[in-house]
């Protein structure tokens, strides 16, 4: 009998992702399940879908799953947290939901330090709806509700959640990774461990933002969506921690 | 007989909520249900609880979804534009079927209104606590000693419905102090298989959701749970029912306007009228049969209401309009005085209305 040295983690459902072909919430979906069978965590996790693309994430996981109302997931995931502090509560997210609807329960929920874990998938588009301008929609881009691309004098410019929540000071961790190569996708699988570690460990409110692609409503193939996150959301959107609170206390570099 | 002790309303109801087993109050400041808040604060750290100040109306009742979510009790509590911001969350707690309860100390609207008392969210309570179709058990207390009552009645009739109790006040019952007893005998608890608490490894997950883009699943969700309403509206139907036997003029009155009209009937007695009083405890379901078999013997109806008239169409519909329905109302915070009652009463007592 062959050894097995590849499988579905354990965490992750047996179904077919309704997500459109060359997008990466599959590979965030494993990402996060990796790091729930790392941590021998599923069987007291609880996760919360928001309203977008990843809606049907209680779907997908095979933890107890909560779907909140569009933007309320970090709420939703303290009422869980406060009911059982023992539980290990994450809330997975797209631009729309948290950096525009919900950016009060983002922002406050980081201010409280409940301590829970976010999943914030940024590609800088409405998926679910159809491509419309997001908090996160790049100067210039072209979307729906941006035919002629966004233009900042008349639709501002985007929210840049990592920058915005290192002020906080109840936030304890926040990194900013992508899932466009090998070496990204390793450090993202990095990032969203510890960001369920340090929920295990008691340490608080931490956000993983990871650059995301939506080659559908980008208009493009799968490995041009790719080059696209490279070659203009990462510079946007730099990569990296913008809060490790215990590593700093410890003097730690970023 | 237990012992009484005086309380303010919304103090008492919180004590009593804390009696149900509530250990978790997630709300927002608004006059005028601030005590409720305020109790909850000192009380839930001494207990073990959880009392949370939201960010706003919106967070409060979604924090609740997540403890409801969680199989525990949950409560908030707000006046009238807060409970309107909480209305996503009350469309979302009736379509994952999640038990929970919902103060409204209700004050002068609309808009930012006032802050006195009123009960012109009768509608929202009772027609359109949110979008879809759905239903909310409403109680309306009268006392403060059923401030108390209706926490552990409006806990146990959520869980037991699955539904989302509102305790529909008004700033009159809120504020004022009553002798109160506190004794409430056995709280009943009820099994939760559904809560989302981790699967401990030992079963499939549970999935507290609401959407579902299958229409006719949508809909066959929808036709369960009216069923259930169905049950509600069978059992559940509660009113007061005060000199309504020999009655020629009914008054149909809740809350603080009960206890105004109450008055106004001894009035109307003295003048050699036959008043009395059908006082609705359940707003949904409202108790069309009671109010439905008093207009067999009764010549006309008054309702009585701090609003524009709302509780009147329901009056309406539980007699078939079979007889005249005139409305005694105050709003914007005013409360109708026992001689403006007495002054009904007497027009209508002059109405026909036999068969």
């Amino acid at each position: 009998m062959a050894n097995t040295v590849f499988q579905k983690p354990h965490a992750l459902c047996d179904v077919p992702l309704h997500y459109c072909p060359g997008c990466t919430h599959g590979i965030i979906h494993r990402l996060v399940a990796e790091a729930i069978d790392a941590l021998g965590i599923e069987g007291r996790t609880v996760g919360v879908a928001s309203v977008g693309c990843s809606v049907f994430t209680y779907n997908y996981f095979e933890c107890d799953m909560v779907q909140a109302a569009h933007g309320r997931a970090p709420a939703v995931a303290t009422g869980l947290k406060r009911a059982e502090p023992n539980n290990i509560i994450f809330t997975y997210q797209g631009d729309g939901d948290l950096a525009a609807i919900g950016t009060a329960e983002t922002v406050h929920s980081a201010a409280r330090g409940e301590n829970i874990t976010i999943i914030f998938v940024n590609n800088a588009i409405y998926g679910m709806t159809g491509g419309q301008m997001a908090p996160t929609t790049l100067p210039g881009q072209v979307t729906q509700t941006t035919p002629y691309g966004r233009d900042p004098q008349y639709a501002g410019l985007p929210v840049k959640i990592c920058e915005m929540l290192s002020q906080v000071d109840g936030a304890t961790y926040l990194e900013r990774v992508a899932v466009d190569s090998v070496a990204h996708i390793n450090q993202a699988k990095r990032a969203i461990e510890k960001a369920f570690r340090n929920q295990v460990e008691g340490k608080g409110f931490s956000l993983v933002e990871v650059l995301s692609t939506c080659p559908t409503n980008w208009g493009k193939e799968p490995a041009a969506a790719m080059e696209w996150l490279r070659e203009n959301m990462i510079p946007y959107y730099p990569l990296g921690v913008y809060k490790d609170k215990y590593a700093d206390e410890k003097g730690g570099s970023k | 007989m237990s012992e009484k002790v005086l309380m303010k309303g919304n103090e008492a109801l919180a004590e009593a909520a804390i009696a149900a087993g509530c250990r978790h109050y997630l709300g927002y400041p608004i006059t005028p249900q601030t005590e409720v808040a305020a109790y909850m604060a000192k009380r839930m750290p001494k207990i073990g609880g959880t009392f949370l100040q939201a960010e706003s109306e919106i967070a409060a009742i979604n924090m609740v979804i997540g403890v409801s979510s969680a199989g525990k009790r949950a409560m908030t509590s707000s006046s009238s534009p807060g409970i309107a911001l909480k209305s996503e969350g009350l469309s979302y707690l009736a379509g994952c079927d999640l038990p929970a309860l919902v103060v409204n100390v209700q004050r002068g609207g609309p808009g930012l209104g006032g802050i006195q008392p009123s009960q012109s969210d009768y509608f929202l309570a009772t027609r359109a606590g949110g979008h879809g179709d759905f239903h909310m058990i409403v109680l309306a207390p009268a006392t403060v000693q059923e401030m108390a009552d209706f926490a552990i009645k409006g806990f146990e009739l959520a869980d037991k419905y699955r539904m989302v109790t509102m305790i529909l006040a008004d700033g009159v019952l809120g504020q004022m102090m009553e002798p109160v007893s506190l004794d409430f005998g056995e709280i009943k608890q009820f099994d939760k298989p559904w809560a989302a608490v981790g699967t401990n490894g030992g079963r499939r997950h549970n999935i507290v959701n609401s959407l579902c883009l299958e229409p006719t699943q949508l809909e066959q969700w929808n036709i369960d749970r009216y069923k259930r309403y169905e049950q509600v509206m069978a059992n559940e139907q509660r009113a007061e029912e005060y000199m309504t036997d020999d009655a020629d003029v009914i008054c149909v009155a809740y809350g603080a306007t009960a206890r105004v009209t109450k008055n106004a009937i001894a009035m109307a007695r003295a003048k050699g009228i036959k008043a009395g009083l059908i006082r609705p405890i359940t707003l949904w379901p409202f108790p069309k049969k009671i109010v439905g078999a008093a207009a067999k013997k009764a010549k006309a109806f008054v309702s009585v209401e701090m609003s524009m008239g709302q509780m009147i169409e329901d009056v309406e519909l539980s007699i078939r309009c079979s007889r005249p329905v005139l409305l005694c109302n105050r709003s914007g915070g005013m409360i109708p005085t026992p001689e403006e009652v007495l002054a009904k009463i007497e027009e209508a007592s002059k109405m026909g209305g036999a068969d």
